[in-house]
């Protein structure tokens, strides 16, 4: 009996959410990009985040590693926890909120370095890998995570930039992945890619969801449907609807989801 | 003043020529079963350059030939009629002849002789002008009936314009590639008549500076000594000097201006900064030779150090400080232009604005800012009216950036001003020195612009 007790707190410790978003509005200057948005995001799911240009998929996704921040006109408020931590107002340093919770770019932006100095470039600035063989051994695991390994490891020394769109882009997670973050974001991260590269790449997702909690922004619902897990639609702002990829495609509760799924607009 | 209205009826008949050629076109459009080849202002184009063109062209050659040719009959008339003339003589009263006709004034009496060859002279202006004047209109209404003529529906009218357009441009552009080749060769062969008279050995290789020759040849003069070495090494004590001031304060202020500054302060301040490249050399002379300078040397005094009052420290300094906008505004666009999408991979992996900066976006940048550096460099090089005023005329092959040192630039200034005999190895020194102060330039100019280029094939 106290066993299972046990367990079952067990269990609801680990579907406590990883990322809790409550009451978050995003203005940019006067007009507002999100309304009051209320999501819980779970460890080691994937989350897709669907909905039409413009309608504050990418600013949702932009606000939990604080990449707004960058952006002058940009406001945020609400809460957005991260286990428990408030990551806008606690103090918390956004370049160790980012260490935690990487992301992966809509174009792949490979550094004009080197493969190797692509990978090693995080772990060099948080002092992750302490030696030279460490830092070594920290690239091959993050290429090899990143499928990419058996790819380039005769030419790491050759730069970045020069392998294909869908390297680079596998580069760009392996580069994300080497300093270890709990949270990856991807924003639309295979819409510059052709259609193997995309498989290679939502195959890499499956994969990495073992040891990661994904969030996902995605213009192909088709994509959503292979790689998630939990579905959030957003529509002008507004969250709409969230729930179980499954149960989201087949039948969702809104009307708009529905008419959006069904390709009537969007 | 004739000239002007001949210049005036071709631009009428340009003009004419686009709207009868466009007329035309439109009359052809008429017959819709025909379509025309090309638009309509194409047409237009098409007979206003045939109009144009050719005239306008005859006309530059007929410009640029005639007083010679004027010239040349005048003189032969001359030297057929008195044998006894040398070819200087008769250069000497041929340029009496055309000052004559101009209303100037000559340096001997007129006579019946000179009044007469005057005349012919300037009759044979006139003939020739009236020539030029017919030839031209009739070129241009021969060219704009025969266009006319030759517009059809199936005249290809856009891609002939297109084609005599991109001529033109071709033509404009080998200007500059011809003026650049030009200068080349008045300095190689005034350069080659040096070299005949001082060898390229002690020219290149000499330490020691002193260019003082005897004007005549009763007179005693040094007999000179043409070593460059000090020249270039002041050169590029001063160069190095700036290059100390500009590089570091000009990088700085463009990372500022491209990482930290809010949009209202760049706005205000880069155009600020770039008035600093707008200031005449001149006024930076000034600045250095009456203020920089004397600080220096004031405060060298202070400290117990002798320093000259035109010494290379202070005309670097304000050399320095004039080529900062070179610097900081080359920097900063490139800087600029690498992409956010870098600086936005550099903070999503936790970097901070400075790690980003060090890390990615100067390196990223670095060919650029080579480049930049270079192009300050050679500009530094030939920099001439600060060092006139600032850095003295000494010849002092030293290091000390408090003596007084001086130029390449400075001693050609020196070299070719006032009286001067032409052919003397004092005079064709400058050349010599113009010549390979220009391969200098030219050869930092090709590396910088080698190391630009290769960056922009950089991303895309």
């Amino acid at each position: 009996m106290d066993m299972q007790n046990f367990k079952t707190r067990e269990k609801a410790a680990m579907a406590e959410p990883k990322i809790i978003a409550r009451d978050v509005n995003v203005y940019y200057g006067q007009s507002q990009a999100l309304k009051s948005i209320e999501l819980d995001i779970a460890a080691n799911e994937v989350t897709a985040l669907i909905g039409p240009s413009g309608c504050g998929k990418s600013t949702f996704l932009r606000c939990i590693n604080r990449m707004n921040d960058v952006i002058e006109s940009c406001r945020v408020e609400g809460r957005i926890t991260l286990e428990g931590i408030d990551i806008y107002n606690s103090g918390l340093d956004p370049v160790l909120l980012r260490a935690r919770v990487g992301m992966v770019f809509q174009k792949p932006n490979p550094f004009p370095k080197s493969i190797y100095d692509n990978i090693a470039y995080g772990p060099r600035l948080h002092g992750i890998a302490s030696g030279k063989d460490e830092l070594e051994a920290t690239v091959e695991s993050s290429l090899r995570r990143a499928g990419l390994w058996e790819e380039v490891k005769d030419r790491l020394d050759s730069p970045g930039t020069g392998l294909s769109g869908g390297q680079q882009q596998r580069l760009c997670i392996a580069r994300a992945i080497a300093v270890n973050p709990e949270v990856i974001l991807m924003d639309e991260p295979c819409s510059a890619l052709d259609p193997i590269a995309t498989a290679k790449i939502e195959e890499l997702i499956d994969e990495l969801r073992e040891n990661f909690t994904i969030v996902i922004v995605t213009h192909s619902m088709q994509q959503a449907a292979r790689v998630s897990q939990k579905t959030a639609f957003f529509h002008l702002g507004e969250l709409v609807e969230v729930g179980e990829t499954d149960k989201l495609f087949t039948s969702p509760e809104d009307q708009r989801t529905q008419g959006y799924i069904t390709g009537r607009f969007g | 003043m004739e000239q002007l209205a001949l210049f005036f009826a071709l631009i009428f008949l340009i003009i004419l020529g686009y709207i009868l050629g466009k007329g035309r076109a439109v009359a052809l459009s008429g017959h819709a079963y025909h379509p025309l080849h090309s638009r309509l202002p194409y047409y237009g184009l098409y007979t206003a350059i045939w109009c144009g063109l050719p005239s306008l062209l005859l006309m530059a050659g007929w410009m640029a030939f005639e007083p010679a040719i004027a010239e040349a009959i005048v003189s032969s008339k001359l030297s057929a009629s008195n044998q006894n003339l040398t070819s200087d003589q008769i250069t000497l009263y041929v340029n009496d002849v055309i000052n004559l006709a101009s209303g100037g004034i000559i340096s001997r009496e007129v006579n019946n002789d000179l009044q007469a060859a005057t005349d012919s002279y300037i009759f044979f202006r006139q003939i020739s002008y009236f020539a030029m004047a017919v030839v031209a209109i009739s070129l241009s209404l021969g060219g704009l009936f025969s266009s006319l003529k030759s517009i059809s529906p199936d005249l290809r009218a856009r891609n002939k314009v297109e084609k005599i357009i991109s001529v033109v441009m071709m033509a404009c552009s080998t200007i500059a590639i011809l003026t650049t080749v030009g200068i080349v060769f008045s300095l190689i062969f005034e350069t080659l008549r040096f070299f005949n008279k001082v060898p390229l050995t002690e020219f290149l290789f000499g330490l020691h500076w002193s260019p003082q020759t005897a004007l005549r040849t009763d007179q005693v003069g040094g007999s000179g000594s043409f070593g460059a070495v000090p020249l270039f090494a002041g050169t590029m004590l001063i160069t190095f000097i700036s290059m100390v001031v500009a590089v570091p304060v000009g990088l700085m202020s463009a990372i500022y201006m491209s990482e930290y500054a809010g949009k209202k302060f760049r706005a205000f301040a880069k155009p600020l900064l770039e008035i600093l490249a707008g200031i005449p050399t001149v006024v930076y002379g000034f600045f250095a030779a009456l203020t920089v300078a004397p600080f220096f040397r004031n405060s060298g005094e202070f400290f117990g150090l002798d320093v000259s009052s035109e010494s290379a420290l202070a005309a670097g300094m304000v050399m320095g400080i004039m080529i900062i906008p070179f610097i900081s505004s080359l920097s900063d666009d490139v800087m600029n232009s690498v992409p956010q999408s870098l600086r936005d991979a550099s903070y999503a992996m936790g970097a901070t604005k400075s790690e980003t900066i060090t890390k990615v976006i100067l390196p990223a940048a670095l060919p650029g800012i080579v480049g930049a550096v270079l192009l300050a460099m050679s500009r530094a090089i030939g920099e001439t009216m600060i060092v006139v005023m600032a850095a003295g005329l000494a010849a002092n092959l030293t290091a000390n950036p408090l003596e007084a040192v001086t130029t390449v630039t400075v001693q050609i200034v020196t070299l070719l001003v006032g009286d001067q005999e032409f052919d003397s190895a004092k005079t064709l020194a400058a050349f010599a020195l113009g010549l390979l102060l220009f391969i200098v330039t030219l050869a930092m100019n090709i590396v910088a612009l080698k190391v630009v280029r290769k960056y922009r094939e950089k991303y895309d």
